[in-house]
């Protein structure tokens, strides 16, 4: 009997480069309140986004994403060709198929990695790094490119006071990719499908086609708020733990975007020490989604308050309901 | 058993560290959202951290009936004695 030959990649894999892209575009709560009763004070209170930025036409996932991995490949001094694989993460390429990913590799350089899309909303950074870390010590790719993107805008309803605020576009993107020590630590993930419906498109493209609706993402508030706030705080908790980084040494924490409250209230029920720099880029960004977290430690590390060697935290959570949480090393 | 006033203090405890309100104002008669600020957020947070403080179930639906501190301690008593 022949045997078959196993693949094997290597010990440890770590994130060797990021980017991220912000849409031209900055939107300030006076422009949403056109839309809706409500107030900016009672926006800022109740989410911290003070504006966001929204996709013009041009602006395209695809374009996006590129920017993004483009600046990711360049910090991380990987040669393109070298990906096997591209990961995309979004919610918000409106097609079925195909799916954006293979697109993708062809324009930054790498036309035959292995390409595929990932729908785990605002989880997906994370689902995408967790996967990369697997590719890269599994032997399945040598470097694997992780990207986030979304143009939440274009599933928003203007008019719909609870969610018309929140939402907003942009890119990240990582190269993984073998390391020294172990730079992405192990994944705490998870779903919670009895909770599908809190946040959900009203409708599916195909109940939206015969009629004049347009299958918006809708969000029911309190429950995600609650779900969020304390559910995945102690997924953070495990996440930490299965990494054996004690809070002490953290040095960033860096949630999902979702909104300014959750992150406190995350903050609060972790009990971080003070010296822990926490994401804030929700205030001038919205939730973008899965693009989120890197375009939040991007923001991190071009203020300077990040640098080369901190370790992040960083958690994603969102419709599915999915979740998953890592402990990582910045390059 | 816990007292009315020993939940009411618990409760002031609890409210002062998620929405800054000084405990003293925390009394029975005040509303949470007329008098005391606290939105439907921070009430969530109320809520989840008075769950494990009183060892209690607070269902969703039952959030929107308590309006007032008094409503919110009325309710932890009779969960804790039933």
């Amino acid at each position: 009997m022949t045997a078959i030959a196993a693949q094997t990649g290597t010990p440890y894999a770590g994130v060797l480069g990021l980017g991220s892209y912000r849409p031209r575009r900055v939107v300030p709560n006076a422009e949403i309140l056109e839309h809706i009763d409500s107030s900016d004070e009672w926006i800022q209170t109740r989410s911290g986004i003070k504006e966001r930025r929204w996709a013009s036409d041009d602006e395209t996932i695809l374009m996006m994403s590129v920017q993004a991995a483009k600046e990711a490949l360049q910090d991380s001094g990987i040669d393109p060709a070298q990906i096997g694989c591209v990961v995309v993460s979004t919610v918000t390429h409106l097609y079925q198929t195909p799916a954006i990913a293979t697109q993708i590799a062809v324009e930054v350089g790498a036309p035959t990695a292995a390409a595929f899309d990932v729908s785990a909303a605002c989880a997906g950074f994370c689902y995408g790094l967790a996967l990369a870390n697997d590719m890269v010590r599994g032997g399945s790719a040598k470097y694997v490119l992780a990207i986030g993107v979304e143009r939440l805008s274009d599933i928003t309803d203007r008019t719909d006071r609870s969610t018309a605020f929140i939402f907003a576009d942009g890119a990240g993107a990582a190269v993984v990719g073998p390391s020294d020590e172990p730079g992405i630590g192990p994944v705490v993930w998870g779903s919670d499908g009895t909770q599908h419906a809190v946040i959900s498109q009203k409708e599916s493209w195909q109940e939206a086609a015969g009629s004049q609706n347009w299958p918006n993402l809708t969000m029911d508030g309190n429950p995600v708020f609650r779900w969020a706030s304390f559910e995945m705080a102690k997924v953070a908790q495990q996440a930490l733990d299965v990494a054996g980084v004690p809070a002490e040494e953290l040095d960033l924490f860096v949630p999902h975007q979702a909104n300014m409250r959750i992150t406190d209230a995350m903050r609060r029920a972790l009990k971080l020490p003070e010296h822990v720099i926490v994401a804030r880029d929700i205030e001038r960004q919205g939730n973008t989604s899965a693009a989120s977290i890197p375009l939040a430690i991007s923001a991190l590390r071009e203020s300077g308050q990040a640098k080369s060697g901190d370790l992040a935290l960083v958690i994603g959570f969102g419709a599915g309901l999915t979740y998953a949480a890592q402990v990582i090393r910045l390059p | 058993m816990a007292s009315t006033e020993e939940i009411r203090s618990d409760l002031a405890e609890i409210v002062n560290e998620i929405a800054g309100i000084p405990v003293e104002d925390v009394q029975l008669d005040k509303s949470f959202t007329d008098d005391l600020d606290v939105d439907s957020l921070s009430m969530v947070e109320v809520v989840v951290a008075a769950e494990e403080k009183f060892d209690v179930k607070i269902p969703d639906d039952e959030v929107k009936n308590l309006k007032t501190v008094g409503d919110a301690v009325a309710f932890i008593e009779r969960a804790q004695n039933g």
